[in-house]
Order: structure tokens, then C-alpha cells, then sequence
């Protein structure tokens, strides 16, 4: 006999997981009834552990822990198939991303080597205004420890005039890196 | 031409990886007689990475470009970059449906946006505004051995609320501007696929996998070029190109244009003007016979005269 691997979805449903990713999304998750359509058009279902039909009936039944260990959350690129596409009209892709940001929020990073070329983006943002590709790449090679990311494109973009060695420093990058502070600032009033 | 004037908001890829875009984005407005007027210290959008921290602080980081853009009076704020255009319009759809969250978002920014600006994508207004019409008319050049596959990428013409231009599941804006300027255009199926997006550096498999399908399809659909409208799509496609062949066992070798430079080789600008040598892989075997309208037209007349001659002969 086949053994499939069920989940008990009657146990340990988290309630208020449910109530918040409702209140921070906007979207009613109770509207979803598996037509699988979104997973049908997901290019990345081949690379999630649940495909984001099942990240979404975790989420009406308030696996939290399930779902915020997910890979799938920080796999997902956004790319916006799932709320064209969603049958009820849910918009599927701002919870995932609503899922990311509280993974986030209560460290829990199932995919480091994603959060961590983000992080390196978002430095280089704060740093000089705009974003310098060179920096966000080696300050993910430093990061990550993958010192040759890819290394071998180097020679490609180099010599084109392309990658620049020094970044654009705008005269109102203060200005990006309060909207950083005050983010940040109101992320710990939070509680 | 309703308007002719517009704010353009290069964003971060432009300077860098994606330098071609913005020359040959700008070479062919010009040619078109838009005229473009960038916001004074931009920043950047945000992108991808910003949401993942935060929908309020994304929106903030998108709203301060807004903002210097509202200043400026123009209305229109047109942006090469589906990935920037997705976070100026998301922020702004949000603050002005949503009073709530535009406080929210306005307590982050040294100075409060207030809704008055229109972002749309360049391909948009080429579309819209400026005319298919208009477009042909400045051709001098036809690219007679070009066949191409229009990919718009993912989120180009998508959610529909946000994007509000197109069709979100076959879009044609691309293909028709491609056969406005006499290029042959391929039916091809994974215009909207995803091509991995920014997951290139740290998930460099998965996104070899991604476009593997992409650039395979291309070539089924009989295309020997693929034409895009988005500097991550075309890093994807052609700068790692050579890692998809390592990792997929494949031996791609299809270039991968902007549909401004392939609109600018129409024009009669050289592929150097248009940065076409900043490309991985070499497209001079597609675009390296552009011979002149007049001279095509001319060929046809006498291609038709002799099938008439050869019927007549035969009746
Ligand atoms: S498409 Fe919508 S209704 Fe169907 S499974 Fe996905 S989220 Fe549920
Ligand atoms: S937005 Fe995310 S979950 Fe939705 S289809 Fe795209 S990758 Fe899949």
C-alpha cells in the first residue's frame, strides 16, 4: 500500500493566525475552496514543499508554524498568476507575500540564502539612495559565504560599460534611510 | 498625440545591468517626439525586496519618487521597468483607494504624496499615446531575417487591477508594435511565464530551470529572437544563458532584445548606438540585414510580377 503523508488539520488550529494574516492582508481566506487554480499556474510549484493551494487551506486552518517554516513562502516571486487567476477574486499572491513579511517579523527563514540577497539589496538602498548592483552582489557573496556567486558572469559585464565601481549617491538618501528608520521604529512599537 | 511630455523614472537596473534599455528607450522616444523629463534625485523603488519587510514601508520608499513627480505637474510618470512600475502603481492604487494606509505611508516620507501622479510603462504610451500608426511611419529599415517571440514576463500586464493595461493572460501591445515596424512576430505561448525573477543570484537552479522552458519554447515556436520589455527578464534570459546551457545540458544561443532596440534598429540606429553589443549573446546573424523600406517594397512589386507572370504563363 502507498503511504501518503497526511496532515491533521483539526489539530493545533491557531485562531489568531488566522484572524491576522485576514486583518494584514485584507483578504478573506475563508473563500477559497481548492479549485486549485493557482497552483495550476504557479511556475514554482515544482519548487515548493506546499503548493500555494495548500499554503492556503493550511491558512484556513490555522497552521501557523506549518506555514511560516514553509519554503514556499520565500520562494514565491510574486509574479502575480495566482490573484489573476483565483476564481474568488482572493488576492493569493498578497498573502503569500503577507505570510513572507510575518515570517520575517518573527524570524522564521526557512530559505536564509533568499533573505539574505534581499537584505543585501535593501542595505545597498539604505546606504546610497539607489541600488548598486556590484555591491548588492558582493554583499551577498559575503553574507550567504557563496564567495563565487556567480563569478563566471563577470567577464560578460565586464568591459561593457555595464557594472559600475562606484555607486550613485543621491542627495536625499537621508531621506530613503529615515523612511527605513521609522519602519523600523514602528516594527518595535509593535510589541 | 494626446501628450508629449512625460516624467521618466529610469529606475536602479537602468544605470547598471540594464544601460541598452534606457539608451534605446530614450533614442526612440526622442525619434517619436516625446520628450522626458527624469525626477530630480530619484530613488529607488523598492522592487521586490521592500515587500517583504513591508507593505506600508514598500509603498513609502515608491511614494517619495511619486511625490518629486506630483511637483513636477506633468500628471504621466512612464517607467521602462515592469518591477518599478509595479511598485509606483501598487503604492500608488493603494494610497489613493485606501485613506488609511496613504497616512500611514505619508508618516514615513519626509514630504506627503498626494495622488496626482499616472505611472504607466513606456510600451503603454508607445501603445496608447504616441499610435501604431505613428510608430510605422518613422521605419526606414526593414529587419527581413528577424523572427521574434514576444515575452512580456510576469507581472508586466499583471494583476489586472494594478496594471490596468493589456490583457493579463495574452497581451499583445509587444506584438503589435513589433509588426507595426514590419518585424515577423512567432505565436508563442509562455508570454507571461515567469523567467525566476530576482531569485538569479541566490537560487541560480531554479531560475536556470525557469528560463530553460522559456528560451525552449522560443525556438519551438520558430522564433531566432526574443524580444522584452524587462531588464530582469533579459538578464535572465541572456546574460545567464550560458549557465542554463552548463546547468540544462542545452546549447541555447538566442538572442534577447529589448523591443526598444529592435524599434531603434527599425529607425536606422546602428546596434551600437542602440547597445545591442552590450548583450551576451550576439544578434548580429538576426539583425545584420536591414535593408531599406523603399528597396523591400520594391523587391515584393517584383517577386509579385513575376508569380503573376509565371500564372499567366501557365494559364
Ligand atoms: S485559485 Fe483561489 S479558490 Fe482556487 S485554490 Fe487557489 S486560492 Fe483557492
Ligand atoms: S505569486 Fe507566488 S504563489 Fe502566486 S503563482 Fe506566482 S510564484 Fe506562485
Amino acid at each position: 500500500m502507498e503511504i501518503i503523508n497526511t496532515i491533521n488539520l483539526t489539530k493545533d488550529i491557531d485562531w489568531e493566525f488566522i484572524d491576522q494574516v485576514r486583518k494584514e492582508s485584507g483578504q478573506d481566506t475563508a473563500l477559497c475552496y481548492q479549485c486549485g487554480n493557482c497552483t495550476a499556474g504557479c511556475p514554482y510549484t515544482e519548487f515548493f514543499d506546499y503548493p500555494v493551494n495548500q499554503i492556503m487551506r493550511l491558512l484556513q486552518t490555522g497552521q501557523k508554524k506549518m506555514i511560516l517554516n514553509s519554503r514556499a513562502i520565500w520562494l514565491c516571486a510574486t509574479c502575480e498568476g495566482c490573484t489573476t487567476r483565483c476564481p474568488c477574486e482572493i488576492d493569493v499572491a498578497h498573502i503569500m507575500d503577507i505570510l513572507r513579511i510575518i515570517a520575517r517579523r518573527e524570524n522564521y527563514v526557512s530559505e536564509k540564502d533568499v533573505k539574505k540577497f534581499y537584505d543585501s539589496f535593501l542595505a545597498s538602498m539604505k546606504h546610497h539612495g539607489r541600488v548598486f548592483e556590484m555591491e548588492v552582489l558582493l554583499g551577498y557573496n559575503l553574507r550567504s559565504g557563496h564567495f563565487l556567486t556567480d563569478a563566471d558572469l563577470g567577464p560578460k559585464v565586464l568591459g561593457k560599460g555595464k557594472l559600475h565601481f562606484l555607486p550613485t549617491r543621491i542627495k536625499g538618501k537621508d531621506q530613503v534611510a529615515r523612511i527605513f528608520e521609522k519602519f523600523y521604529e514602528k516594527e518595535k512599537n509593535r510589541g | 498625440m494626446a501628450e508629449t511630455k512625460y516624467t521618466y523614472y529610469s529606475g536602479c537596473s537602468l544605470e547598471g545591468t540594464a544601460i541598452e534599455y534606457n539608451i534605446s528607450v530614450k533614442l526612440i522616444l526622442k525619434t517619436l517626439g516625446v520628450s522626458l523629463q527624469e525626477p530630480e534625485d530619484w530613488s529607488c523603488c523598492g522592487s521586490t525586496p521592500a515587500h517583504t519587510l513591508g507593505h506600508v514601508f514598500a509603498a513609502a520608499l515608491a511614494a517619495r519618487n511619486l511625490e518629486i513627480a506630483e511637483k513636477m505637474g506633468l500628471g504621466t510618470l512612464i517607467t521602462p521597468c515592469p518591477a518599478c512600475l509595479s511598485a509606483l502603481k501598487k503604492a500608488h492604487v493603494r494610497m489613493t483607494k485606501d485613506p488609511a494606509f496613504k497616512k500611514e505611508v505619508n508618516a514615513l516620507l519626509d514630504k506627503p504624496y498626494q495622488g496626482g501622479v499616472t505611472p504607466k510603462s513606456v510600451l503603454q504610451i508607445i501603445y496608447e499615446d504616441v499610435g501604431l500608426e505613428a510608430v510605422a511611419k518613422k521605419v526606414t529599415l526593414a529587419l527581413t531575417d528577424l523572427k521574434v517571440a514576444p515575452y512580456y514576463g510576469c507581472i508586466l500586464n499583471r494583476p489586472p487591477e494594478i496594471a490596468q493595461f493589456d490583457d493579463p493572460e495574452n497581451p499583445i501591445a509587444m506584438d503589435k508594435i513589433m509588426t507595426a515596424v514590419g518585424v515577423e512576430v512567432c505565436d508563442f505561448a509562455f508570454k507571461t511565464e515567469c523567467c525566476g525573477a530576482a531569485f538569479g543570484v541566490p537560487k541560480r537552479n531554479m531560475v536556470n530551470k525557469l528560463t530553460y522552458k522559456i528560451l525552449n519554447m522560443a525556438l519551438e515556436a520558430g522564433a531566432n529572437c526574443i524580444v522584452v520589455a524587462c531588464p530582469l527578464c533579459q538578464q535572465n534570459l541572456d546574460l545567464r544563458q550560458a549557465q542554463v546551457n552548463a546547468t540544462m545540458r542545452s546549447s541555447f544561443n538566442i538572442p534577447v532584445l529589448y523591443f526598444s532596440q529592435i524599434i531603434g534598429l527599425a529607425y536606422g540606429y546602428s546596434p551600437k548606438e542602440l547597445g545591442i553589443d552590450k548583450h551576451a549573446v550576439n544578434a548580429d546573424r538576426v539583425i545584420s540585414s536591414r535593408i531599406p523600406v523603399e528597396e523591400l517594397a520594391e523587391k515584393k512589386k517584383e517577386k509579385a510580377k513575376k508569380i503573376k507572370a509565371k500564372e499567366e504563363e501557365g494559364a
